[in-house]
């Protein structure tokens, strides 16, 4: 009963969320504030992950398929097969829930056991559309960005370590990466990126919003805002994956 | 003015407010007083909507606020002017972005206009020189002063203001205070104050109610605080000594 009740808020403070804008200007001017803030401010780690996760993916990929029966190429093949179907869109996407959900969860958060939610309701902004809406078209709009550099990276990143340790020639590597590309697993992926942004922003938005108490619970909705977002994608993942895969 | 008529409230199985009936008068500092824990604040927030009772309304002028359509409550919010306890002025703007907040959202005016307005609020509340300050950057009593400067900036028909002396010295008090009774005459505001300060009630309180265990327990002005022989009301008004003094002083 308790996950209907939570199902049923949270569709509420989507329809809220949703509802007419007092100013337009206003709410895309804040929704450039938070394409900065949640977006272009995680560049850094989302720069540094993919780099490194795809020397690690080349690296295991051969050894693990180290055979004179397979072609050389395979490792690069593999690394971007990887990167661009779950590495860059999930992987990613979990981590970002990690810094933007716990961000979101705690400003607003903040915002509501500080009474500043109250106050916006009090002089009749919509507080669930002025707060939230801006962090659900920041994210949905630049993380595919984010990750179509990942992509970049991590492909870089496999081909660096594979062909700054000798494990593979560079003329295998970048024969794999090229090697039966299908543009639709790059479509895939984006599809996936962006409701994982949406997932990221309201649920995490949710668990702020419906704060009760002090600072010790902006702490408890922050860590559920990270835990509830990583699910929800996992599940969402395995959907999309079944809808648009096979 | 603002009337309440038979409101009660009532979380889960706890019963908050019980049949309350008051009536709150234009050009009057209006003062819902009790006990921690008595009710109080969630009437205020039964009256501003941000709580709905279970029994009762809250008419504005005549019409009740619960009954509206949401674009009816939302032009009445735009009369309202709140000061919170904590001041809940927005962390990440300025001074002078949060009082233009409200007219940012609902004004027709240039960015000109509103700093001009923003600016005649902060002087009237003796902000000066500190527009591109951050809340966190002042002192409370100037953030509560913040706080009041960004509720008259759309020259409100109603102020509510929630405990607005806790946590300020004496004469910071005092200085609030005055801004609410100068503002109220000057702007012709409902004004409804939520205190527990007795030194607020004495100096600014015209039309007082007294709330104890959720029910109205009396009502009247501050000059017959002193002389009412209800127990209740006399067990929080003198629980201090030095009121006990102020009624052995004028012999009542």
């Amino acid at each position: 009963m308790k996950v209907l009740f939570h199902i049923g808020r949270y569709l509420l403070l989507l329809r809220d969320t949703f509802s007419r804008p007092e100013k337009l200007k206003l709410y895309w001017k804040r929704t450039v504030e938070e394409m900065d803030l949640l977006g272009v401010q995680s560049l850094g780690i989302v720069s540094l992950l993919s780099v490194f996760m795809g020397a690690v993916i080349t690296i295991q990929t051969k050894t693990n398929i180290d055979s004179p029966l397979i072609q050389a190429w395979v490792v690069g093949f593999a690394t971007r097969q990887s990167t661009i179907l779950e590495f860059s869109p999930t992987i990613i996407s979990l981590i970002l829930a990690g810094k933007v959900g716990s961000n979101i969860a705690a400003e607003i958060g903040s915002m509501r056991v500080k009474e500043q939610i109250d106050a916006l309701d009090i002089m009749g902004v919509n507080s669930a559309g002025y707060l939230i809406l801006p962090k659900i078209l920041g994210s949905m709009l630049f993380n595919p960005f984010l990750v179509m550099i990942s992509m970049f990276l991590s492909i870089f990143g496999g081909y660096a370590a594979g062909v700054g340790t000798g494990i593979v020639q560079s003329a295998d590597y970048l024969q794999g990466i090229q090697m039966g590309f299908n543009s639709y697993h790059v479509t895939y992926a984006l599809i996936k990126t962006v409701v994982f942004a949406f997932i990221i922003a309201t649920v995490s938005a949710y668990q702020g919003y419906y704060t009760v108490g002090g600072t010790r619970e902006v702490g408890i909705s922050s860590t559920r805002a990270v835990v509830y977002s990583n699910v929800v994608i996992l599940i969402v993942n395995y959907a999309l994956t079944q809808l648009l895969l096979i | 003015m603002i009337e309440v008529v038979g409101v009660s409230k009532r979380f889960g199985d706890t019963q908050v407010l019980t049949d309350i009936n008051a009536v709150f008068q234009r050009g009057k500092v209006n003062q819902i007083i009790g006990k921690s824990g008595s009710g109080k604040s969630v009437l205020a927030k039964c009256i501003v909507g941000l709580h709905r009772p279970e029994e009762g309304r809250v008419l504005y002028e005549g019409r009740s606020f619960h009954e509206m359509s949401d674009d009816e409550k939302r032009s009445v919010r735009q009369e309202i002017g709140m000061l919170f306890q904590g001041a809940a002025l927005f962390d990440s703007l300025t001074v002078l972005e949060n009082v233009m907040f409200p007219l940012r959202m609902f004004a027709s005016m240039s960015k000109s206009e509103m700093e001009d307005r923003a600016h005649v609020c902060l002087k009237r509340v003796n902000i000066v020189d500190k527009d591109r300050l951050f809340p966190a950057e002042l002192s409370g009593g100037m953030q509560k002063r913040v706080g009041i400067a960004r509720a008259i900036a759309m020259n409100p028909k109603y102020l509510f203001c929630d405990e607005p002396n806790s946590g300020l010295d004496p004469q910071t008090s005092i200085v609030i205070d005055d801004l609410i009774k100068e503002i109220t005459e000057e702007f012709g505001t409902t004004t409804i104050v939520i205190t527990h300060d007795m030194n607020s009630v004495m100096e600014t309180g015209e039309n007082i109610l007294f709330i104890h265990k959720g029910r109205k327990w009396w009502q009247g002005g501050r000059e017959d605080l002193l002389t009412s022989d209800n127990k209740e009301l006399n067990e929080f008004i003198f629980a201090s000594s030095l009121m006990r003094q102020v009624k052995k002083a004028l012999g009542h």
